[in-house]
Formats: structure tokens, sequence, C-alpha cells
């Protein structure tokens, strides 16, 4: 599935969603069924600085497509991170690059952009993207 | 505590009287800034419209005027604090422009290498970067008071890291985190007993109790305008005029100067000395607004209240089994930090956000007061005289859904 298919889904299900209750609910369950992070990649090189939550994040190139691990100590933040690996993992470092982010407005997380949140979700984004520039020059100066 | 006001204190504060997220705001962020009276906001308001003008620098009437009424908010603060002269008093940023101030010129003044400079770990980091940055320059080094498991200065400790290199002593009144109130006096006691002067950060304090800086002794006692319900960016420096007299200036600017030639600046006397550039007038007279406001009411009335909204909050969120609280000290300001078993203060912050009920989540820019409880961070609530303990029921009542949605 390409990165915009998914985003559709995501605006669907988020569509389905109630008040805030229930998009907290949601993101807490994302996060409680995030696989783990590898134990050797939670530690500070794979932290995320700034963020007020601890979020760790890994990425490796697999066969021309960056697959994502994250983590994070805050559940909701969790939650986050599992939703941004669900969209961009499996990608080729181009299409992540070039993705749409607005599906973020409209799944009502734009709150979460602000710095004051401070929760990490620009870091991750951000980090994300490095992730797949690195990966980009990499596989072009093959 | 039926002969306090609230109701009607309540209503000088119009933001107070709002919906967040459809519930009605609960504001307990206190300790990050205070809302304002509304007679604060009008006098601020009426100088932007009517009176705005230079002070110290123009023979025109509406100058005349400004400097008028800023020396009389100089005024206001020096007999709010008890400082004997006005002239002890200057106008700063804030608390951190305060610190920064005198770290910089005590520096100057005092510090030379191997000296050394007490402080404690429960300080704000306003309190511990300006004298790192100070001992950097002097090839001088920071000393720190310890403190106990309930969140108070270990004095035995204290009194034990006095020796011939020790040149200065900068705790906090009040601390942001714990809302331990320090044994300040006994401080300064045994800080002169050595012959060392003290500042005191008093950022959560001023606003919670009567402060007189002549019966604290202290040397050096430092706060913030938008803490004590007044302006952002006004601050105070109340200093003993033997120190303010010895020190150099910190910034070098308009007004701070006797005379200026290419050659050689001579420079004014204290305040202005300190007051370098076209201060903050406008919050300085805002400042005394809001003092005038307080002491209206009256600041015994006030921390009595404090105490009364102290003590059911206590116990209160002393209910919550799952509450595990940071600062039990038995002399304390209704500051409350704490964290919920197994749930991030994170994720607890943002959901009773969502609740209307606002508080502080992090470390409260003071790391290692948290390395010192080996934890991330906390949440905050920290209260003041016009909440009211049905805001610390929806407190308490939120922080219990949080469980139910998390434990």
């Amino acid at each position: 599935m390409k990165i915009s298919e998914i985003q559709q889904e995501v605006i669907e299900e988020f569509a389905g969603l109630g008040e805030w209750m229930e998009r907290y609910n949601y993101l807490i369950d994302l996060g409680k069924n995030l696989p783990m992070i590898d134990q050797a990649y939670r530690n500070d090189e794979y932290l995320i600085r700034g963020c007020q939550s601890r979020v760790w994040l890994n990425a490796e190139l697999r066969e021309g497509l960056v697959h994502y691990t994250a983590d994070s100590d805050a559940i909701i933040t969790k939650g986050i991170a599992a939703l941004m690996v669900r969209v961009f993992t499996d990608h080729s470092p181009d299409e992540i690059l070039n993705a749409d982010m607005s599906f973020i407005d409209e799944i009502g997380l734009k709150e979460h952009l602000s710095p004051t949140r401070s929760n990490g979700m620009v870091s991750m984004i951000n980090q994300m993207r490095y992730y797949a520039m690195a990966y980009k020059s990499k596989l072009e100066a093959k | 505590m039926n002969d306090f006001p609230i109701d009607l204190i309540r209503k000088d504060f119009p933001i107070l009287d709002q919906l967040i997220y459809g519930q009605p705001l609960a504001y307990l962020d206190n300790g990050a800034t205070t809302q304002k009276p509304v007679r604060m906001i009008d006098a601020v308001n009426k100088i932007h419209r009517e009176q705005n003008s230079s002070v110290h620098r123009s023979v025109n009437y509406m100058s005349e005027k400004m400097t008028e009424a800023y020396e009389q908010a100089r005024q206001t603060v020096q007999k709010f604090i008890g400082a004997p002269e006005s002239s002890q008093v200057i106008f700063t940023s804030g608390t951190t422009g305060s610190i920064n101030l005198v770290a910089f010129s005590m520096g100057e003044a005092v510090l030379e290498p191997g000296d050394e400079v007490i402080l404690s770990t429960m300080e704000h980091h306003s309190n511990i970067v300006p004298w790192q940055m100070a001992c950097e320059r002097y090839g001088a080094s920071l000393k720190i008071i310890p403190i106990t498991d309930e969140g108070d200065l270990d004095m035995d400790a204290y009194r034990n890291l006095f020796n011939k290199n020790t040149r200065m002593v900068s705790v906090t009144h009040v601390s942001n985190v714990l809302g331990t109130i320090n044994p300040v006096k006994e401080i300064v006691r045994i800080a002169h007993s050595h012959g060392v002067p003290v500042l005191l950060d008093g950022a959560q304090a001023i606003q919670h109790e009567p402060v007189d800086v002549v019966d604290l002794d202290c040397d050096f006692y430092a706060f913030s305008g938008h803490k004590i319900y007044g302006p952002t960016g006004i601050g105070v420096l109340y200093g003993k005029q033997e120190w303010l007299d010895r020190m150099p200036p910190y910034q070098g600017g308009g007004d701070m100067i006797d005379r200026v030639t290419f050659e050689k600046t001579t420079y004014n006397i204290s305040p202005f000395k300190f007051e370098a550039g076209t201060t903050n007038f406008i919050g300085a007279i805002g400042l005394a607004e809001s003092i005038n406001y307080l002491t209206g009411i009256g600041m015994d009335k006030i921390a009595g209240y404090e105490n009364y909204l102290r003590d059911y909050a206590t116990q209160k969120l002393s209910s919550i089994s799952q509450l595990r609280m940071y600062g039990t000290s038995v002399n304390k300001a209704a500051i409350f930090s704490f964290v919920l078993n197994g749930i991030h203060p994170y994720d607890t912050g943002m959901i009773i956000d969502k609740y209307g009920v606002a508080v502080r989540t992090g470390t409260h820019c003071a790391m290692p007061l948290m390395q010192r409880f080996g934890i991330e961070g906390t949440l905050r609530a920290s209260l003041c005289f016009y909440n009211t303990t049905d805001e610390v029921d929806r407190l308490y009542d939120a922080l219990n859904k949080v469980i139910e949605m998390l434990a």
C-alpha cells in the first residue's frame, strides 16, 4: 500500500472516533500494540531530544525500503509513534520524503505539533525524514 | 475559611471564568505564572493609552509624570519587602535577570580561583546556571547542599560546606518543585557567621507570604513580577547597599552612567547603575499595582487561605493510593509534585488537560533535583489564593479518570 493510501485509512479510522477520550483511547491501544523497539536501540543514541517523554527511533534499510521501529516511555506518545511507524515504515526513501503531512490535521492531532506540547511528534517526524534522507543518499551512492 | 472572600476575588481575575474543552478552567499552574487582576490590566492599559513617555530622559510633562510613577512603583516594592531605601530596589527582567546580575557583578567583585559558591540540590536552573557560568569565568566551583527524602535541606551538611574559600550562598526561599519553605533566616545567619553573603531566590515565595528583607537579613532577594500577579518581563532585585556600591555594573547603556567619554565612563549610583537602557517602566508600574492589590487583601490573609488550600489538597491527594508525592516537608507551600504509579506524567497531564485542569509536567527546570529522586519528571499542581477546594476536587477526579484509563 502507498503512504497516501495508509494515510487515507488512518483518516477514516479517526473519523469513526468521537471526542478526545476515544481518540486518546485509540492511541493508547495503538501504543500498547506497538512492537517494542529492540532493547539494543533503547538508549541515548536513538533517543530523540527535546521531548518531555522519551522517544526512541531506529530505521534500517531492507531491500531498498526504510523499516522503522520506535518506542516511548509515555503511552500516548507511544501511540503517536505507532501511528507514524504504521504510515511510513517499509516505503522507499523517496516516497517518505515526498509524503504529504496534511493527514495529521485531518485526524485532529495538530495540537501535538505545537512546540509547547514538546511530545516529540515534530522531532519524531523530522528524525524519520533524516533517516530517509540518509538512506536515499546511501542508495544513490551505490 | 468562610471569612475569605473567594467569590469576590475570583471576579478580579477575568481569565478564570472560561471553558476549556467545554469544561470550566481549573488553573493550577500558578508556579509557572499567575493570572492578572483586572486592576493591574486596567492600569497598564491606561498608561499605554494616556500616559506613555520615557522615564529619566526628557523635561516634558509626560516624561516627568511617568518618571514619578516609576519611582513611586519602586517605593511600593520597597515598602512591600521592607527594604530600608528605594535605591536598594533594582528593576530587572525577572528572577532570572536578577540572579544573572548578581552572579556576574558579585563574581567580578568577590570570586577568585579556588573560591566556592554554595547552592542547593533543589535549585531552579536559573539559580544554578548563572553561578556555573561565573565559576567557569573565575576558576571557582559549586558546592551543593543535599536534601532529605522529604525534601528538606540537610542543614548539618550545609554547615559543613563552609570553609575559607566560601564566597557566596544562593538558595531558593521556596522550592518550585517540592514546595518546601526553606529556613532562610537560619541559612543567612549561618552564612553570615562565616562572613559570606546570601542571595535568596524568592520567585516562589514572595506571592505566598509576607517577606521582610531586613528581618531575613539576606544580602540579595530576587523575584519576578509575573509570578506575583504582575506583568511579564519585570522583576526585582533587592540588595544590601554595601554590596550594590561594591558591585560593578552588569550591563552598559543609557541611564546607568554618570559621565561618558571615549576614554572613560563613570557610573551612576544604584539603582540606576544596574538599570541599563530603557527599563520596563510600565511593567514596574503594573507590578506595583498588583502589589497594592495584594496588600489591600492582606498578605497574612492570603497566606492563611493558601495554607487552608494546601492542607485540603494534601489530604485529598494523599487519599489516592497510586499517587507518589515528592516534597512532604512540614514547612510547605501549596505546591504539589507527584507521579501516578506506572503512568508517565506527560500522559497524565495530557488527559487531565482535557478535563480543564491546567498543571505543569516535566522537570520544572530542576533537572538535578529530578536526578536526586531518580525520576524523569513529575506533575506539578501549584495553587494560589484564587483557587478553590472545588478545583482541588476536580484535579482529584481527573486523576482518578487517568487511573481508570491507564492503570
